[in-house]
Order: C-alpha cells, then sequence, then structure tokens
C-alpha cells in the first residue's frame, strides 16, 4: 500500500532544478507529483515518478544525490472538509505527518494526498479503518 | 639617526620608555647580552629536556658549538610538530613544581599546545607587556579595557599584567557582549582599549547603530593584535574611533603578547631582542635569509624558564630592520605579518588549521572528507562557512532532519575549533579539485597586508 518516491538534494543556484527535469526528460520519465522543501542552502526535492529506479539512475549518472523513500497516498474526495476527515483520524491515533503535498486527479473528482509518516503501518491501518482509498504505487505511477 | 621627539598625539606628550637600559641598548652590549643568555639556554635545554637533546644529537651539534650569534643557525629548528609530539609536558625544562601557569593555544590535532611559565617568566611576561604598551602610549593614567577572553589564550593576560606593572586602572572586561562592552566604556572611561582589530571595527559598528558619538568616549589608543590586519584597517579603526591604532606581536609558544610591539612611529614592531633572538629564514630551504629579506620569522628564547623554544619557526612571513628608529629604541623591527608559510588560519582571533575541520568531518558518521572553507567578513566580523558535499548518507528525505544533521556538525566545529562555523551542504562533487586535490581554503579576505 506505500508509494516510491525519490528525493533529490538541490543547491540553492540557479539551473539546478531545470538540469534534474532534463535529465528525467531525457531518461523518458514522466513526473507525476512533486514537492519542493526549501531553505536559503539548499531544497529537497521530492518526485513521485511513472519509472522509480529508472528516474533514480538517470539522476546519480548526472552526480544528483537521491535516496528512495516510501510515502502513502491517500485519495480524498475534492469538497471542502475532505482532507480535514484525514487529518483528524491520523491525530486522533498519535500518527504524525513528517510532511504532505497534494495534486488532484486528471479526472478533478477526487484529490490525493502524499504523506509521509512517523509510522505509515499504523497510518494504514486506521485510514483504511475508517474507510479511506490508500492508493497502491501502481495507481499513482500510471495516472 | 631622527633624535627629535615624538610626541604621541593622543596625549601631546613624549611617550616614555619604559626599560630604556634594555630598549635603548647599544648592538654590541646587546650582542653580548644576547649571547651569554643564550648559551645558558641552549645548556639548559639539552640537559633537561629530552626533545631537544635528541634533536641537537641528530644534528651532531652541542651547546658547547655557541662560538659566536651566527653559530645559531647551525641548531635544528623546532616546530609544532615537536610540540605535538612531546604534548602536554615534553618540552617543560623546569619541573612542574616550578610552573606556576599554564596557557595553550590551539593546535592542529584537535590537542592544544601547552605553555607554562616559572614565577620568573610570569615577571618578564609582566615587563616586556609593559615595554610595548607604554610604547604604545598607555601610562598610569589610563583605563586599560581588555575584550580579549580571559582563558586558556594569552592575549588577555599577558596585557592584563602589563598593564597592572605600567599602573594603570586595568577593566578584565573579556570579549564578547558588545552592547555592554559600549556601556562600560562610556560609564567607566575607558581610554585605552585592547582586543582585536576586527573587534575594534565591531564595536565601531556598533556604536554607530545606537547612535554613539566615539567622541563623547575617554577612549584615545587601542592595542590590538592576534591577527594579521592591514594598514588600511588600522586607518578605519583611527578614524570611526577616533583613537591611534597601535599593533603588537606575540605568539603563546613563545611567550604570548609582548614579543614584539609598535612604538608611536609605527614603523615596524620592536622585537625585545633581549629576550628573544629572531631570524628570518627561507621556509622552504629552512636557509637563514640576510637581514631586511622576506621570509619566515623564526625565534628563539633566552630567558625562558619554563618553556624555552628554540629556533621556533613561527610559519608568520614578515622582513627585519636593523636600522635605528626615531623614538630612541636601538632593537630590531618587524614588519606586519603579511601571511603564513603554512595553511594556518587565523578566524576572529582563533588559530585555525583546515585538517583540524578535516578530522572533524572524518569522525562525523557518512560525511565524507570533501570540504571548503570559505573565509569572508561580514561587516568587521570574519565568518567561516565549511561547504560539505551532500552524499546519500548523509541527506535525509525530511527537512527537519537535515537542519538537525547541519546543527550537528556545526556543534562539532564549535566545539573543535573554538570559534564558530557555518556549515552549507552542497551537491557531490561541485568543490572543485585540481589534479584530484580539492582548493580546501577560499579566503575573501584582504589578504595583502
Amino acid at each position: 500500500m506505500k508509494v516510491e518516491q525519490i528525493s533529490i538534494f538541490i543547491e540553492n543556484k540557479s539551473g539546478r532544478l531545470a538540469e534534474v527535469t532534463r535529465t528525467l526528460g531525457d531518461a523518458g520519465v514522466n513526473i507525476r507529483a512533486l514537492s519542493l522543501a526549501d531553505t536559503s542552502d539548499f531544497g529537497i526535492l521530492r518526485l513521485i515518478v511513472d519509472r522509480t529506479d529508472l528516474a533514480k539512475s538517470a539522476l546519480k549518472a548526472q552526480g544528483f544525490t537521491v535516496n528512495k523513500t516510501e510515502v502513502v497516498a491517500v485519495e480524498v474526495p475534492d469538497r471542502p472538509k475532505g482532507l480535514f476527515g484525514i487529518l483528524h483520524v491520523l491525530d486522533q491515533g498519535a500518527v504524525n505527518v513528517e510532511y504532505m503535498y497534494a495534486f488532484v486527479e486528471r479526472c478533478g473528482e477526487n484529490a490525493v494526498i502524499i504523506f509521509r509518516f512517523d509510522n505509515p503501518e499504523e497510518a494504514i491501518r486506521l485510514l483504511v479503518q475508517h474507510g479511506f482509498t490508500v492508493l497502491e504505487g501502481e495507481r499513482v505511477y500510471t495516472m | 639617526m631622527n633624535k627629535s621627539p615624538i610626541i604621541d598625539p593622543a596625549t601631546d606628550r613624549t611617550p616614555r620608555i619604559w626599560d630604556p637600559v634594555h630598549e635603548c641598548m647599544g648592538r654590541e652590549e646587546l650582542e653580548l647580552l644576547q649571547m651569554t643568555r643564550l648559551h645558558a639556554t641552549l645548556e639548559r635545554v639539552y640537559r633537561n629536556v629530552p626533545c631537544y637533546r635528541a634533536k641537537f644529537d641528530a644534528f651532531g651539534v652541542t651547546p658547547g658549538d655557541l662560538h659566536a650569534l651566527s653559530d645559531l643557525a647551525k641548531f635544528p629548528f623546532t616546530d609544532k610538530e615537536d610540540l605535538r609530539l612531546n604534548y602536554p609536558y615534553g618540552m617543560f625544562a623546569v619541573p612542574l613544581r616550578e610552573v606556576v601557569r599554564i596557557h595553550s593555544s590551539s593546535g592542529t590535532t584537535g590537542k592544544p599546545t601547552v605553555v607554562g611559565y616559572t614565577r620568573s617568566d610570569l615577571q618578564t611576561w609582566t615587563e616586556l607587556a609593559a615595554r610595548f604598551m607604554t610604547a604604545a602610549g598607555v601610562t598610569e593614567d589610563d583605563i586599560v579595557h581588555i575584550a580579549f577572553g580571559y582563558g586558556l589564550f594569552t592575549g588577555a593576560f599577558g596585557l592584563h599584567y602589563g598593564a597592572e606593572r605600567i599602573g594603570a586602572s586595568v577593566i578584565p572586561m573579556s570579549s564578547g557582549n558588545t552592547d555592554k562592552q559600549i556601556m562600560i566604556m562610556q560609564d567607566y572611561r575607558s581610554s585605552a582599549l585592547v582586543c582585536t582589530p576586527s573587534y575594534a571595527l565591531t564595536i565601531a559598528d556598533r556604536m554607530e547603530k545606537l547612535g554613539i558619538d566615539p567622541a563623547s568616549l575617554n577612549l584615545r589608543v587601542g592595542l590590538f593584535g592576534a591577527e594579521p590586519w592591514t594598514q588600511e584597517l588600522r586607518r578605519e579603526i583611527e578614524t570611526r574611533l577616533g583613537i591611534v591604532a597601535t599593533d603588537n606581536y606575540g605568539l603563546s609558544e613563545v611567550m604570548g603578547p609582548g614579543v614584539a610591539g609598535e612604538c608611536l612611529c609605527r614603523c615596524g614592531m620592536h622585537i625585545f631582542e633581549d629576550h628573544f633572538i629572531p631570524e628570518i629564514i627561507d621556509p622552504d630551504s629552512g636557509r637563514t635569509l640576510p637581514p631586511g629579506e622576506v621570509g619566515e620569522l623564526v625565534l628563539t628564547c633566552i630567558t625562558k624558564e619554563a618553556f624555552p623554544m628554540i629556533r621556533y619557526r613561527t610559519r608568520d612571513i614578515t622582513r627585519l630592520d636593523y636600522a635605528p628608529c626615531a623614538c630612541g629604541r636601538t632593537q630590531v623591527r618587524m614588519a606586519k605579518t603579511m601571511g603564513r608559510s603554512d595553511d594556518m588560519l587565523i578566524i576572529k582571533g582563533v588559530n585555525v588549521f583546515p585538517t583540524q575541520i578535516e578530522e572533524v568531518l572524518f569522525r562525523i558518521e557518512g560525511c565524507e572528507p570533501h570540504y571548503q572553507l570559505v573565509i569572508d567578513k561580514v561587516g568587521a566580523m570574519d565568518v567561516l562557512e565549511v561547504q560539505v558535499e551532500v552524499n546519500e548518507r548523509i541527506f535525509f528525505d525530511e527537512m527537519k532532519r537535515q537542519r538537525a544533521f547541519v546543527d550537528f556538525v556545526e556543534k562539532k566545529l564549535a566545539s573543535a575549533l573554538g570559534v564558530g562555523a557555518r556549515v552549507k551542504l552542497v551537491e557531490p562533487s561541485s568543490i572543485k579539485r585540481h589534479e584530484g586535490k580539492a582548493q580546501r581554503v577560499i579566503d575573501k579576505r584582504n589578504p595583502s597586508i
């Protein structure tokens, strides 16, 4: 029930993000979702792509520092209080969110929230128990 | 020789000479004194310090081979490595029970250099500090504000006792807390400021921000040392603080501040030759260079009891001028130091070797020793940035952990170096390599003196 994500260390200087996307494009990798956390010195770019291992090896070959991590993708109805319902359940279950980001599905019915949890197994158990749709990796890669 | 008296611009008086007998001694008489003292020192270290005995033996020289001062060049050099190998007390020439004070300086391997003083050494140090402080115009009427850190470093204590000996009123302020420093300068009417030249500028900056006119203070003279500084910086400090800024020189291995100091002619720092014999050598060949040439300063202590250094390689690049000085002192003058013959950096007055940083990084799990040091000035203060190349083992997907890692490295560096460093993570291979060897240091401060 987990989704593979790659994280890339990016120094805060011009052209680095462009270089990442160029490298992925040259390798024929498609980006599904992304988030960038940054400081004045550096950023951490997190990506979900259609071919994780290919993306990782292509970026490493270009000298980037890349880690693979597992995140959880949850489908949430694209309407007010949709996200609250999820966070409320997690809060009640004392599961912490390290970070999260979202994108809207192509058909526009649902949003997908990508979560990094301190305890992903417990988070998945809670979400499933409360009737939320936790997406399989394959679903997300091919969205 | 120009005999016209020098007037202290801050007091309109002719500054006195603390110890005219020694400071104005004729060259011939001085050399005789040096010869006697040098011979006694060589005898003593040969007898009491196994390291010197071994080194002299390896060179095939004994104290008996000293027939003229020029014979000193036959003796081996002493360097920081000897001090490291004999850490902590191996270079002491007296039993510890005769040592009444211990100081230290930063070293290359995380271990500091330990130096000791007998009661008589402390008296000498106090006298010599009084000499150069008097030469800079300090008198018993002054209120001496010491903003060097009190502790293992020699700076604060050296000038503290020198100023007391002169009869000045000493404020043992120590370093840091600039606002409080300024308040005390205003309220206690400090007239002589002792600190690093960059800290003097920090004080000037802060006073400007607080809207305090330096002319409203009693400050008239500054005694600045512990780091190299330029004539431009001198002019800036003088203009902005409205004081006479003087330079002095010393290193803890040799004694601390009081090895040499400027008189108000400010044409070089008089080395107190009745206690230290200076030589200038070619740092590569070790050959002694003729007077006037630029090279590495080598110092021999000829009166120290506890920790006499024989031909100690200071690694400071300078030149000596034996021409008589208009102030009346006959002792040789060394130019402001022009650089180092090793890779030592002086950051906020603290000695830092790139190898110390390398060691800290080596010990951190996952850290590779691909680093670069960038030293710059922000305002008047030195800022050290350590750039570390990131790799998968020290790259975390969570910002919280990534920041925690940077904080951890910064704490380790600060405790090893004794001075704060900012850590910046950079992408792998972004630090330029020259023939496989990284360019370790980029010093953006004005290095030319």
